[in-house]
C-alpha cells in the first residue's frame, strides 16, 4: 500500500528486545538523576550496613569458633564432684575426689572414648638463668596431649616411658618459652621448678586465648608422676588424686551416650548410694559452642530483621517514585500504547526500571559494605569475613523488592486507558 | 454510504474497504445517564484515500478517531478495518493491530524529549520486535521521507514544531501502516507550517497511504478528498470534493507570512 517504504514482511511478532528494554530503562533512570540515586540510598544503606554487620558478626563467630576448636573437637571434662567439708559444699572440682585410676577405668571400660587423660595443676614461679616467671604448672600423661590436641612446635612431647618414669622433663607453652628464653631456643636447656631441674624438651605450638579469655600457652607440662614426686608433694591420702579428667571421644560416637557411661561408672567407682547426687559434673565443650552458636543466630535473626526493615522503607521509596514517574509519563505511556505497546510491555517497562533502580541501590551497596567491613578489620583490627552467600542474597533480595514495590506502579501504567493517558496534562 | 473518487484504473472499488463501519456507537457515563459521543454511523472507506473529519469540539469526530485508532471499542454497531472484526479483540490483539495497521500523529507530537529523532522513529518498531539494525534503516528511511535525512540526531527540543510534526509523521510511516490517524496535526502550527505538513500528507497519500484527519479548521480539510462531518455524535454530512493541492497553496502564500 505505501510505497514509501517497504513493506515489513509479516512475521509472528516477537517480545521486545532485552538489550534495548535496559537501554530504555537505564535512560529513564539517568533522566532524573538525583531523584534516582536519591531512591537508590534508601536500598543503598539498608545493604552496606547488613552486609558489614553480618561481616563483622561472622568475622567474630569464626574467632570463637577457632578458640572452642583450639581446646578440642569432641572433648569431655570431667570434675570431681561438689565435695562437702564441715557443711560448706564446696562446688564443681572444690576438693577433687578423682583418681588417676578413675582416668584409666573410663579409658579402659567406656568403648566410646578414644583416650582419657588425669591432669592436675597448680602455679609456681619457674626459673630459668637469671629469669623467672609465675605460671601454671599442669601435671599429666601423653594422652592429654591427644585429648586437648596440643602439638609441639620445637622439640617433643614426653613419652609414656617417660611419664611413667618419672623422668624430670618439661614442655613449655609458647609463653613461658617467650618469658624465659625471648628469643633462644629453649629445647635442651633448664628450668626449675619449686628448686627442681627439669630439660626443656619442647615448646607447644601456641593456641591462643581460650573462650574464657585465659592464654592457654601460659602453661608448662611435666610428667603426672615427677610431678607428685618432686613438686606438687603428694600426701598418702592424695598420692594418686588428679583435678580433672579430660575424656575425647572418638569421632562419630555420641557424647551423651558417653558422658552417661562415664557418669555411672564414675558412680560406680566412688560408691554413690542411689538416693545421692553424682560424683563428678561433666562439660560438654560442644554445649559451649551450641550456646555460642545459638547467640549468633539470634544475632542474625536480629540483622536480618533490621536489613528487612530498611529494605522495606527502600522498598516504599522506590513505590513511591515509581508511582510519580507513571504520572508524569503519563502522556508518553498512553502514546507507547497507541503505536502498539501492549500492556505487558509497558508493564515490563516500569518493573524494569524498579528493579534496576533497588538493583543498582543493592549492588553499590554490598561494595560499600565490603569497603566498611575492610576499613573495620583494618582500622579497628576486628576479624570480619564478608560472605559470597550473604553478597548474593543482598543482591537478589533488592532485586525482588524493586520487583515487589514497583509491581503495583507498572500494573497502574499498563492500565491507564491510552485516550485519558494522551489527553493527560 | 457511498461515495465516489475519480478512478484510477478503476481496481480501488473492487477491493476491500480499508474500514467499514455498521451502526458504529459510543456511550459514556456521565453522572446519573450516559451522553451519546458517537450515534449509529455506517460507512465505508476505501483504501488509499484522505479523507477528514470534521466538526465542533463535542460532536463526535473525535470519538470517531478513537474508534477507528483501535484505542476504544464501541458500545454498539461493528467495525471492520481490512476486513477484520475488531470490536470483539482483546487488548494485546487490538495493540497488535495498531501496530501492523495504523500510524498515529497528534496535534502536539507527542515525541519522547529524551529521545533523539531517529530513536523515537524507532520506537513502533522496537514493540513489533524488529532487530535493531534493520529497525535504525527504516527509521533513517522514514526521516528521510519526510525530509528530515540531516536532522537524525537531534532531540525533539533542537526542532521547530514543524520539524517536530514531521518526526512525529516519519513514526507513523515506519510501521508501514494502511491508514495514519491524525488528531488535529495543524493545531499547534502555524498557517505555513500547517501547509507544509499537508503537503507532506498529500505526497504521502499519493505514495498509497490512506489518512483520516480530523480537525474543525475548513481551511485544513479542504486538502482532502472526502469530507464527513459531525454534529452532536452524528455524521450528517459526507462528501467528496476535489482536493486543493497543498504545495500550490504554500508557493501562493505571501511572502510577509514566511518565518524566518
Amino acid at each position: 500500500m505505501n510505497a514509501t517504504l517497504p513493506p515489513i514482511a509479516s512475521s509472528p511478532r516477537r517480545g521486545i528486545d532485552v538489550f534495548e528494554a535496559l537501554r530504555g530503562a537505564l535512560s529513564a533512570l539517568s533522566a532524573n538523576l538525583l531523584r534516582s540515586i536519591l531512591t537508590a540510598l534508601g536500598i543503598f544503606i539498608g545493604v552496606a550496613a547488613v552486609i558489614a554487620t553480618v561481616a563483622v558478626g561472622e568475622g567474630a563467630r569464626r574467632q570463637v569458633l577457632a578458640q572452642i576448636q583450639s581446646l578440642g573437637a569432641n572433648l569431655l571434662i570431667v570434675w570431681g564432684g561438689s565435695a562437702t567439708m564441715g557443711g560448706v559444699r564446696l562446688g564443681a572440682g572444690g576438693r577433687s575426689n578423682l583418681s588417676w585410676d578413675d582416668a584409666a577405668a573410663i579409658a579402659r571400660e567406656i568403648s566410646e572414648v578414644q583416650v582419657a587423660a588425669g591432669s592436675i595443676r597448680q602455679t609456681f614461679q619457674v626459673v630459668a638463668g637469671n629469669q623467672n616467671w609465675s605460671t601454671t604448672v599442669l601435671a599429666t600423661e601423653p594422652d592429654y596431649f591427644t585429648a586437648h590436641e596440643w602439638i609441639a612446635d620445637g622439640g617433643r612431647l614426653f613419652s609414656p616411658e617417660e611419664a611413667a618414669g618419672g623422668r624430670k622433663v618439661v614442655i613449655l607453652g609458647a609463653t613461658v618459652a617467650e618469658m624465659l628464653f625471648a628469643e633462644d631456643d629453649p629445647v635442651g636447656r633448664e628450668i626449675r621448678i619449686r628448686q627442681t631441674p627439669f630439660e626443656v624438651i619442647g615448646v607447644m605450638a601456641r593456641k591462643g586465648q581460650n573462650p574464657m579469655g585465659q592464654d592457654q600457652d601460659d602453661t608448662v607440662f611435666v610428667p603426672y608422676w615427677t610431678a607428685r614426686r618432686s613438686v606438687m608433694g603428694a600426701s598418702r591420702a592424695n598420692a594418686r588424686q588428679v583435678g580433672v579428667i579430660s575424656v575425647k571421644v572418638h569421632e562419630g560416637e555420641n557424647m551423651a551416650a558417653a558422658e552417661e557411661a562415664i557418669r555411672t561408672l564414675m558412680r560406680q567407682r566412688h560408691r554413690v548410694a542411689a538416693n545421692e547426687p553424682d560424683s563428678v559434673s561433666i562439660r560438654n565443650l560442644s554445649d559451649i559452642q551450641a550456646t555460642r552458636d545459638a547467640s549468633a543466630r539470634t544475632l542474625s535473626a536480629l540483622l536480618a530483621s533490621v536489613a528487612a526493615v530498611s529494605l522495606l522503607v527502600g522498598g516504599i521509596g522506590v513505590m513511591n517514585i515509581m508511582l510519580v514517574s507513571v504520572t508524569e509519563r503519563t502522556r508518553e505511556i498512553g502514546l507507547r500504547l497507541a503505536i502498539g505497546a501492549r500492556r505487558r510491555d509497558v508493564l515490563a517497562q516500569f518493573l524494569l526500571e524498579a528493579v534496576m533502580l533497588a538493583l543498582l541501590g543493592g549492588a553499590a551497596g554490598v561494595l560499600a559494605g565490603m569497603a566498611l567491613s575492610h576499613i573495620l578489620a583494618d582500622v579497628a583490627g576486628w576479624p570480619v569475613l564478608v560472605r559470597a552467600d550473604a553478597v548474593l542474597i543482598a543482591v537478589g533480595v533488592s532485586a525482588l523488592t524493586g520487583l515487589f514495590f514497583g509491581f503495583w506502579p507498572a500494573r497502574r501504567a499498563a492500565h491507564l486507558d491510552p485516550i485519558t493517558a494522551l489527553r493527560h496534562e | 454510504m457511498r461515495h465516489k473518487r475519480p478512478a484510477e484504473g478503476g481496481f480501488s472499488e473492487a477491493m476491500t474497504a480499508l474500514i467499514e463501519t455498521q451502526g458504529l456507537t459510543k456511550h459514556y457515563p456521565a453522572g446519573e445517564g450516559v451522553v451519546a459521543a458517537l450515534q449509529d454511523v455506517s460507512l465505508s472507506i476505501a483504501p488509499g484515500r484522505f479523507v477528514a473529519a470534521m466538526g465542533p469540539s463535542g460532536s463526535g469526530k473525535s470519538t470517531f478517531l478513537n474508534l477507528i485508532g483501535c484505542l476504544d471499542r464501541p458500545t454498539r454497531g461493528s467495525y471492520r478495518l481490512m476486513g477484520e472484526e475488531v470490536e470483539a479483540l482483546s487488548h494485546d490483539r487490538l495493540a497488535d493491530l495498531r501496530s501492523r495497521r495504523l500510524g498515529f500523529v497528534f496535534q502536539s507530537f507527542n515525541l519522547l524529549p529524551r529521545a533523539d529523532a531517529l530513536a523515537n522513529v524507532e520506537l513502533p518498531l522496537i514493540y513489533r520486535g524488529m532487530p535493531r539494525r534493520q529497525r535504525r534503516e527504516r527509521a533513517a528511511a522514514a526521516l528521510a521521507a519526510v525530509g528530515l535525512a540531516d536532522r537524525m540526531h537531534h532531540r525533539p527540543t533542537q526542532l521547530s514544531g514543524g520539524q517536530q510534526q514531521r518526526v512525529a509523521i516519519a513514526r507513523a510511516i515506519v510501521g508501514s501502516p494502511d491508514l495514519i490517524l491524525a488528531d488535529e496535526p495543524t493545531g499547534a502550527l502555524d498557517t505555513r507550517t500547517g501547509l507544509s505538513i499537508m503537503a507532506l500528507f498529500q505526497a504521502l497519500n499519493r505514495s498509497g497511504v490512506g489518512i483520516l484527519m480530523v480537525t474543525h479548521d475548513a481551511d485544513v480539510a479542504r486538502f482532502a478528498e472526502r469530507v464527513l462531518r459531525f454534529r452532536d455524535g452524528r455524521l450528517i454530512a459526507d462528501e467528496t470534493q476535489n482536493a486543493a493541492d497543498a504545495a500550490t497553496a504554500l508557493v501562493a502564500l505571501p511572502e510577509a507570512d514566511a518565518v524566518a
